[in-house]
């Protein structure tokens, strides 16, 4: 689509962007690796997919889905490939960042398989962890891969698509049905100055078959990385009667960008939970995408955003229900600072056919500074007649009477400010089940910095 | 109790104050030494809050006129954490909740902000916990308590008790406690005021402000006064309270009349 603008003097500049936007993605497609002969049955895929990128452009403000979120730093920045040896990482290095409570992960390192920091032992039979060569070898897994992978609805938004066209591997968890997995799975992606500007496409496929439950951890991490650009993409599919239980961490470098997938779909009766998290990233976009495919199914998203400085977070979310006696719980909290920006749409789909659906929407705002801003937008699109919904939105900012108490009880005023600013994210930190993780986070809430009001 | 010659702990002169340009407190006076007990009653609106946030040093007021000293120093020029620390203790009349912060982190961190002011070493959580069991007798408190979120779906009477396990932790060598008593029932006002009691010494001093004077029956005061738009109006004994419960505000208001008058 061509835009050209009717004013004179701007016109130019209108058709020269649009023109930027279409080649961007094309551009984009250049940097990206060649798939290793292993993965030759992927080459359909890719190449379906890169059909589809060279027709897109990237979104900008006029698309109703980044109205808030411009994407004009993106496209000012240029990016390059991966190439050559992947960084030599060592286990010292990426010790600050493992679970102890994790006893399996995968380690990425700028989009590159590292087994010998992966560990994955302890695992039911049958059941699989690993990269997407290794899972290709399981003849077992073969059908579900080429049935699966990129199979979620939603698979052609533009990102999603670059991911898939871009491909060269990606994290695999398979665990076969009526089995617990007891201790949680651990997926770190690292971005290294090893590869400066690196565009990088991590991607997880996880498959949790039936009454079978998982506790996982996707993590992206900088480790001294500074500009660069992850464009992440999950698929989780939750069968029958299964329990997933998924935190995402992003903790990307403050001056980089990370637009990310979660596209899960939910089979009957199942449960399925995500704590998000976005902390870093310069410009950072979450998409997360919830299918209820099948009756009673049970959804809890918990997100906290914490950003401060120039930051720009965007979190978009959808529970599409089409099945009766649904129910999701959603609470979505942004801690904004500085001149930070966050941005939350919410939107949920109850159809006709979704009868008894109980769904809850919560999107909570603490504004740290007078520049902080936030837009906050819940989407409820509601045809069924016998359902219950709520939403609520809220925007405060820390109060002085709140300050004051605790001042008066002898805390500083700069403590004073962190414990509270500590207490509103606790109740979505508290919610990720494993205690390391918490703790690093808690430790990780902002201290806002700021003299404000005089003695009496 | 009142003893000749002790301690000026606090020396409040012709205070006045605003709040977003109004003025509230219009010259008010007030002198509490060492080992006293002053209730301040007063009718509601009339500022017996404002005066309690001002001694603990809420932003949102302005001193525009007069002087407040405590223990021989000029308290507007201390910060509000550095009175808490040096002995000031508010009990609030509406104490906040602080949901995601847990009461024993919330007083640990309180305990300890003032021992290091003091020069102590801080305590751990160890020898803290002891310590806290020990107070938690003083207000009669489940230590279930301990480990929810600060005020956080207490019931009216048990932020009051909160607010005096904090005074009874933080030992104030001034406790203002703003309307501690409102709203108790009979027992909880028992404990309440057995907790201050047990507090009280020769040493420190105790400002209540309240409504009723049944409150007084258990903590008896040395010294009853009377607030009226922005001022101390009238200074009497424990008895004044009966005379106030009994008669109103209103003669005071026509008796400072005809003061006037004449
Ligand atoms: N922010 C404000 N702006 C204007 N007026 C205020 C503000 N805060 C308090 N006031 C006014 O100051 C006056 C004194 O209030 P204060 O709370 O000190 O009264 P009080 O004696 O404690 O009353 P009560 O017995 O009801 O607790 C009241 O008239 C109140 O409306
Ligand atoms: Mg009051």
């Amino acid at each position: 689509m061509i835009d050209v603008s009717t004013v004179s003097e701007v016109g130019n500049l209108g058709v020269a962007t649009t023109i930027n936007r279409a080649a961007y993605l094309t551009n984009l497609l250049s940097l990206r690796s060649p798939l290793t002969d292993d993965l030759r049955w992927l080459q359909e895929v890719r190449d379906r997919a890169t059909a589809r990128v060279q027709e897109l452009a990237l979104p900008s403000t006029r698309d109703e889905e980044w109205r808030f979120t411009d994407l004009s730093s993106l496209l000012a920045t240029e990016f390059k490939a991966v190439s050559g040896e992947p960084s030599t990482i060592s286990q010292a290095a990426i010790a600050p960042y493992l679970l102890p409570e994790a006893a399996n992960r995968l380690v990425f390192v700028d989009g590159i398989f590292l087994p010998e920091l992966s560990v994955a032992a302890d695992l039911p039979a049958n059941a699989f962890i690993g990269n997407l060569t290794a899972a290709y070898r399981e003849a077992a897994l073969r059908d579900r891969l080429l049935n699966q992978l990129g199979k979620q609805p939603g698979a052609e938004e533009t990102f999603t698509t670059l991911n898939t066209a871009s491909m060269t591997d990606a994290a695999v968890l398979y665990i076969p049905s009526n089995h617990v997995v007891e201790a949680p799975i651990h997926l770190l992606f690292l971005s290294t100055t090893g590869q400066a500007s690196a565009i990088t496409h991590p991607r997880c496929l996880v498959i949790v078959e039936s009454s079978s439950s998982l506790t996982l951890v996707e993590d992206y991490i900088a480790l001294d990385a500074s500009v660069y650009f992850t464009n992440a993409v999950t698929e989780v599919w939750v069968e029958a009667n299964a329990q997933v239980n998924h935190t995402r961490i992003q903790r990307d470098s403050q001056t980089a960008f990370h637009i990310g997938k979660t596209a899960v779909s939910q089979a009957r009766d199942s449960h399925y939970t995500c704590n998000a998290i976005s902390l870093g990233a310069a410009l950072s976009r979450h998409n997360l995408e919830v299918y209820q495919t099948g009756e009673q199914t049970h959804t809890v998203l918990n997100g906290l955003t914490m950003i401060a400085d120039q930051q720009v977070a965007d979190t978009h979310s959808l529970i599409s229900y089409t099945q009766p006696y649904g129910t999701s719980n959603q609470v979505h909290k942004c801690i904004v600072d500085d001149r930070a920006h966050a941005i939350f749409n919410g939107k949920i789909f109850v159809p006709k056919a979704a009868q008894l659906t109980d769904a809850r929407q919560l999107s909570k705002n603490l504004l740290v500074s007078p520049k902080a801003r936030v837009d906050t937008k819940p989407q409820l699109e509601i045809t069924a007649d016998n359902v219950k919904c709520a939403h609520g939105a809220t925007v405060s900012q820390l109060e002085s009477d709140e300050v004051f108490y605790l001042q008066s009880r002898g805390i500083d005023e700069n403590s004073a400010r962190k414990l509270l600013v500590y207490a509103f994210a606790y109740d979505v930190i508290s919610q990720i089940p494993i205690v390391s993780l918490r703790d690093t986070l808690a430790a990780n809430v902002r201290v806002p910095h700021r003299k404000h009001g005089s003695i009496a | 109790m009142i003893c000749e010659g002790s301690e000026v702990i606090l020396s409040v002169r012709d205070l006045t104050a605003d709040v977003d340009g109004t003025q509230i407190l219009k010259g008010l006076n007030l002198e509490v030494k060492a080992g006293e007990i002053h209730a301040i009653m007063g009718p509601n609106g009339s500022g017996k809050s404002t005066f309690s946030k001002i001694l603990a040093g809420h932003p949102d007021y302005t001193v525009t006129g007069g002087e407040i000293t405590y223990l021989g120093q000029n308290l507007l020029e201390i910060e509000a954490e550095d009175r808490a620390r040096s002995g000031v203790f508010l009990a609030f009349q509406y104490p906040i909740e602080i949901p995601g912060v847990s009461n024993t982190d919330f007083l640990r961190i309180a305990y300890n902000s003032k021992r290091k002011h003091e020069g102590l070493e801080e305590l751990d959580a160890f020898d803290f916990d002891e310590l806290l069991q020990s107070k938690l007798n003083v207000v009669k408190m489940n230590p279930a308590f301990l480990n929810r979120s600060v005020n956080e779906g207490f019931s009216g009477g048990e932020k009051k008790r909160n607010e005096i396990l904090q005074m009874a932790l933080l030992e104030p060598k001034l406790a203002i406690l703003d309307e501690t008593d409102s709203g108790l029932d009979i027992d909880a006002l028992k404990v309440v005021a057995g907790g201050v009691n047990e507090l009280r010494t020769s040493e420190n001093a105790v400002v209540l402000i309240t409504h009723y004077q049944r409150l007084l029956n258990y903590i008896v005061p040395d010294y009853v006064h009377v607030m009226e738009s922005g001022r101390i109006v009238t200074t009497g004994g424990k008895d004044l309270a009966l005379e106030l419960e009994a008669r109103g505000y209103d003669w005071i208001r026509e008796e400072e009349a005809e003061a006037i008058a004449r």
